[in-house]
C-alpha cells in the first residue's frame, strides 16, 4: 500500500505551535508511506489539487491529512480523494489542531504528539477497505415539532414547497408565546395581527396535516424514513363536529379553571377555547377541573352544544405518521420568577411577569387591554421594570443571555405611557443589548421620547409599603442607593429550555446543552442542523430568540428539507455493520443488544446467522464488541482498525530522534 | 513505553465521535490548554468500546487509558453509553487481577459542549498519570494469559 500524508499548517494555527515540516519528513519514515508533504491550507483549491496531482504523481492509494478536526472537514477531504479516483473511504484524518496545537504552547511536545497522531492514522489507513454507499428511497413528508412562530412559518415553507407536512403542538392551538403578546417590537404592530393570518393559513393549507394536544411519544427510522408515534391526548371534544361557537363555554358553570393562556390572570370555564384566533378553533375540556369528568355530575356542555361535538368517554390516541425529515421548533419556557424571593416571588400580587403584562396590555387579554393591579383593579401610575430576572445570573443557574428581555421591557415602557400617559416608568438594567435593525433606536426611544427611567443595577429588594412596593435597588451609575415607589412591578423573566426538552431531545437523539437548549451542528456553519441526519431546528429550542430571527431560522430549516428532498434517493452511509458468515454461530447477541433493530435472524443452509438491514444500522458498533467470537464488524471501525492505532501508540518511542 | 526525559507519559484515549470527541474539539477551539500526554482514538460511540481494546493498550505499555463518552441517557445512539458503562465497570474491577493499577484506567461523559470539563479530565487523569509514573513492567505470566484472552 501507498499512503500520502499532507501535513496542513491552517496558516499559523498549527504552524505556530507544531513543526510541521518535521511532522511530514518523521512521516516519510513510517511503514507504507510513499509521500509526506506540509501544505499551507490542505482544505483550500490549491490545498486540495496538491493532494489531487500526488495521488496520481505517487499512485498513492490513501491519503492521511494532518489539519483540523474530522468533524469540520472529512468529508470535504473524502471528496478530494474521490475526484483522484480513489475510494473516499481510503482516507484519514490526524487532528492536530483542535487536539494539539490550540491546546499546547510547546513546539517539542506538540510536534512529537503531531507524528504519533499522524503515524495512528497511517496505521489505521493500511486497514481501511474500500466501502460503497448503497441507495435508499426517501419519504418526502416533514414533521415540524412545536406550532409557535418558527414551526409555522417552517411547516408553511415546507407546504408552500410541495411538501406533505405534519405538525404537532402539545397546547390546544398552534401560535406559542407570539400569540400571546400585544405588540412586537421594534415597529409595535399587533402581534395577533401579524401571526393571526399565518395561523390561518397553517389551518387552511392542503399540505398541512395538524395535530394540536399532542406530542411526540416514540421515534423510530433513520433519514428519509422515520416512523413517529403521535400521542393525541383526548380533549372530550370531536374537533370534527365542534364548529367553535363558544356556546359551551357561556354556559359551563366550572368557572374557576387555570387560563393558562392568560398566564394565571383571571380564570376560564372547565370547557373552553383558550382565545378568540385559536387554531384550531374548537373547544377543548380541561379534565382538571370539568364537573363531569371529575364527579360524575353536570354534562351542561353536552345539552347545550347545536352539534353535539361533547365526547367525554374520548380516550388518549396514538398516530403513527411515515415522514422523511424532522423539524424540531419547540420554543422556550420562562424562568419561575418565585425562585427570587427578595423580589416577593409570588407572595406578592403587584409584582407580576412580562407575559402577564403582555396579557394585560392586549386588547383581547382578561382586562380588555386596560392595566388594572391584579390586587385591586386600580391603573398604577408609577410601573417599575425589573430585568434579567433569570438571565445572566450564575446563581440561579441561568449564566446566559435571554436575548429579547432588553427589548420587550422598551417595548412595555412605551405602551404603558401609550395606555396611561400620566403613568411613569422605570427600567432597573444591568447592560442595554440592542443589536438587532432598529433595535438600538427603539429603545433611546424609550428613554427619549417616553420619558422612561432607565436605571442601572440590580434590584436587591421589594417590601409593600401601604397599597404601594418599595423597590431599593443600586444604581451603580451614580454609586448611590435608590428607592422607587411603585405601583405596579413587571419582572422581565428571562428564557429558559422548553419542559420536556432533554426527554424529546432522546428520542430525536440530538444533543442539548448544559441548559437544555438544543445543539446545532456547527454554531457558524450549520446553525439550523443537527448531528442526526435529517432533523433540524427551528427557534428559540436552539437558544433564546427574538420573532424575526425565530422566522428566519424556520424558513432556513424549511430550505434544509427542501434540498434534502430535492433527490429521490439518498445515499446511506456504508460505515455499518457486516458479518463474517463463517464465524458467525446465531447466538443472537448481537440482535439482542442493537438498539436500532438492524440485525435479523437468517437461515444460512440450515444454520441460523446474523443478517443486517444496512438502511436501519446506524454504525455505532454496539453489536461489533458485543459479539463472542468478532463475527460483526462495524466497517471502517472495525477491531483491527483500531487495534492498529492502539499499537500505533504503545509501540511507538514517545521521543522520535528527527534532529 | 514511557519517555525517556521522563516529561511525558503514553496515554490512549477513546472517544466518542458525537460528544466527547466534540468536548475535545470544543476545549480546543476555547484553547484551554491541556497536557501533551493524551493520543485520542475516535470511535463512532462508547458502546464501540471493547474492553479488550483498553487491555490490550495497557498490556502494550500505555501508562493510562481514559476512555469518554456522552453522558447517560445523551447518547447518540440512544444507549450505546449503558452497554459502554457495564462493560467499563466490569473491566475495572477486573484490572487488579492482572495486576493493573486499577487508577490507570478511567471512563468519564463529556457533552461536546463541556469543552472546560473536557479540559478538567484530561489535567485531572494526566496528572494522576504522573503521580503514578511509568507503567511497571508486567508479569510475563500475567501476560500471558491475558494475550490468551485477547
Ligand atoms: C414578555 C415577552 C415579550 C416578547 N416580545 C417580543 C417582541 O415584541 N418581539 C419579538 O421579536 N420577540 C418577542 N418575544 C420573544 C418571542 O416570544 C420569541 O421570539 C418567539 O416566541 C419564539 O418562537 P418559537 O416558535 O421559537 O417558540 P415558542 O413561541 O415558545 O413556540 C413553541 C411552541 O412549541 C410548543 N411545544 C413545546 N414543546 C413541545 C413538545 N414537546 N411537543 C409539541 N409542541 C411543543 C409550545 O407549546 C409552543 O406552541 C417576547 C418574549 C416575551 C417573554
Ligand atoms: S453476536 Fe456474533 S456470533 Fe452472535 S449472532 Fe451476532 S454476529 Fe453471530
Ligand atoms: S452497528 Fe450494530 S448495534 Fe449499531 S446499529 Fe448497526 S447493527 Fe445495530
Amino acid at each position: 500500500m501507498k499512503i500520502g500524508v499532507f501535513v496542513c499548517h491552517c496558516g499559523s494555527n498549527i504552524a505556530g505551535t507544531v513543526d510541521v515540516a518535521t511532522v511530514a519528513e518523521q512521516a516519510r519514515n513510517l511503514p507504507n508511506v510513499a509521500f509526506a508533504s506540509d501544505t499551507l491550507y490542505a482544505c483550500s483549491e490549491p490545498g486540495q489539487d496538491g493532494i489531487i496531482n500526488a495521488i496520481k504523481e505517487h499512485k498513492l492509494d490513501g491519503v492521511v491529512v494532518a489539519s483540523c478536526t474530522p468533524r469540520m472537514h472529512e468529508a470535504t477531504f473524502r471528496k478530494t480523494v474521490e475526484r483522484a479516483g480513489l475510494n473516499r473511504y481510503m482516507f484519514e484524518m490526524a487532528n492536530i489542531r483542535e487536539h494539539v496545537s490550540w491546546i499546547g504552547k510547546d513546539v517539542e511536545a506538540n510536534t512529537r504528539k503531531a507524528i504519533d497522531l499522524v503515524a495512528m492514522a497511517a496505521a489505521k489507513l493500511t486497514h481501511d477497505q474500500e466501502l460503497t454507499p448503497k441507495s435508499f428511497s426517501i419519504n418526502k413528508r416533514v414533521l415540524v415539532v412545536g406550532g409557535g412562530v418558527a414551526g409555522i412559518q417552517a411547516a408553511l415553507d415546507c407546504a408552500d414547497g410541495g411538501l406533505e407536512v405534519i405538525l404537532v403542538e402539545k397546547t390546544s392551538s398552534i401560535g406559542g408565546k407570539m400569540a400571546k403578546l400585544d405588540k412586537t417590537f421594534p415597529t409595535v404592530d399587533c402581534s395577533s395581527c401579524i401571526l393571526g393570518p399565518k395561523m390561518v393559513d397553517v389551518a387552511q393549507h392542503p399540505n398541512i396535516t395538524l395535530h394540536t394536544s399532542a406530542e411526540i411519544s416514540d421515534i423510530k427510522g433513520y433519514v428519509g424514513n422515520f416512523t413517529v408515534s403521535i400521542n393525541r391526548k383526548a380533549t372530550y371534544v370531536d374537533n370534527q363536529a365542534c364548529t367553535g361557537c363558544g356556546l359551551c363555554m357561556e354556559k359551563c358553570p366550572s368557572k374557576k379553571s387555570t387560563d393558562y393562556f392568560n398566564e394565571g390572570i383571571g380564570t376560564t370555564t372547565a370547557i373552553n377555547i383558550p382565545f378568540p384566533q385559536a387554531i384550531p378553533k374548537k373547544a377543548v375540556i380541561d379534565p382538571e377541573f370539568c364537573m363531569k369528568l371529575t364527579k360524575g355530575k353536570c354534562g351542561v356542555c353536552e345539552k347545550v352544544c347545536p352539534t353535539s361535538a361533547i365526547r367525554f368517554e374520548q380516550q388518549n390516541e396514538t398516530i403513527e405518521e411515515p415522514v422523511g425529515a424532522i423539524i424540531a421548533a419547540t420554543g422556550y419556557d420562562l424562568f419561575d420568577f418565585t425562585r427570587y424571593g427578595e423580589y416577593g416571588g409570588g407572595r406578592y400580587p403587584d409584582v407580576i411577569t412580562s407575559m402577564q403584562y403582555e396579557r394585560l396590555l392586549s386588547a383581547s387579554g382578561p382586562t380588555g387591554g386596560h392595566i388594572k393591579r391584579p390586587s385591586d383593579g386600580k391603573e398604577p401610575k408609577d410601573v417599575v421594570f425589573i430585568q434579567c430576572v433569570g438571565s445572566r445570573d450564575k446563581s440561579v443557574g441561568r449564566p446566559y443571555c435571554s436575548g429579547f428581555c432588553c427589548m420587550y421591557t422598551a417595548k412595555q415602557a412605551i405602551l404603558t405611557k401609550d395606555h396611561m400617559p400620566e403613568s411613569q416608568s422605570y427600567v432597573f438594567y444591568m447592560d442595554i443589548r440592542a443589536p438587532g435593525k432598529l433595535y438600538d433606536e427603539f429603545t433611546r426611544r424609550a428613554m427619549e421620547e417616553y420619558d422612561t427611567k432607565y436605571i442601572r443595577g440590580r434590584v436587591a429588594m421589594i417590601y409593600p409599603k401601604g397599597d404601594k412596593y418599595i423597590v431599593r435597588g443600586a444604581d451603580t451609575l451614580m454609586g448611590a442607593q435608590v428607592e422607587i415607589e411603585a405601583d405596579l412591578v413587571v419582572l422581565a423573566v428571562g428564557a429558559e429550555a422548553a419542559k420536556g426538552a432533554p426527554q424529546l431531545a432522546e428520542k430525536l437523539r440530538i444533543s442539548y446543552d448544559n441548559y437544555g437548549f438544543y445543539m446545532e451542528s456547527h454554531p457558524k456553519l450549520r446553525p439550523v442542523e443537527t448531528n442526526t441526519a435529517g432533523v433540524y431546528l427551528a427557534g428559540a429550542c436552539q437558544g433564546p430568540k427574538d420573532i424575526p430571527s425565530s422566522v428566519g431560522q424556520g424558513s432556513a430549516a424549511a430550505s434544509k428539507v427542501m434540498s434534502l428532498f430535492s433527490k429521490d434517493m439518498l445515499e446511506s452511509d456504508p460505515q455499518v455493520s457486516a458479518v463474517d458468515i463463517k464465524r458467525c454461530v446465531g447466538c443472537g447477541k448481537c440482535i439482542q443488544t442493537c438498539p436500532f433493530g438492524a440485525i435479523n435472524e437468517m437461515d444460512f443452509r440450515g444454520m441460523v446467522k446474523a443478517d443486517v438491514i444496512e438502511t436501519i444500522c446506524q454504525g455505532c458498533g454496539i453489536c461489533t464488541s458485543t459479539c463472542p467470537q468478532g463475527a460483526i464488524q462495524l466497517q471502517h471501525f472495525t477491531d483491527n482498525q483500531i487495534l492498529a492505532e492502539v499499537n500505533a501508540i504503545c509501540q511507538m518511542s514517545p521521543v522520535q530522534n528527527y534532529e | 513505553m514511557s519517555d525517556v526525559t521522563g516529561t511525558e507519559l503514553r496515554i490512549v484515549g477513546f472517544l466518542c465521535n458525537w460528544c466527547s470527541y466534540g468536548g475535545a474539539d470544543t476545549a480546543g477551539v476555547g484553547r484551554f490548554q491541556q497536557p501533551t500526554d493524551l493520543r485520542i482514538i475516535r470511535v463512532p460511540c462508547s458502546g464501540r468500546i471493547d474492553p479488550l481494546f483498553v487491555l490490550k493498550s495497557l498490556v502494550n505499555g500505555a501508562d493510562g487509558v481514559l476512555v469518554s463518552g456522552c453522558h447517560p441517557r445523551d447518547c447518540h445512539y440512544s444507549e450505546g453509553n449503558f452497554y459502554a458503562r457495564r462493560r467499563l465497570e466490569v473491566l475495572k474491577r477486573f484490572l487488579p487481577i492482572l495486576g493493573i493499577d486499577e487508577r490507570r484506567f478511567e471512563y468519564t461523559w463529556v457533552s461536546a459542549s463541556e469543552g472546560q470539563k473536557w479540559k478538567t479530565v484530561v489535567s485531572s487523569f494526566t496528572e494522576r498519570i504522573h503521580e503514578l509514573g511509568p507503567a511497571p513492567v508486567l508479569n510475563p505470566a500475567l501476560i500471558k494469559q491475558a494475550e490468551a484472552i485477547l
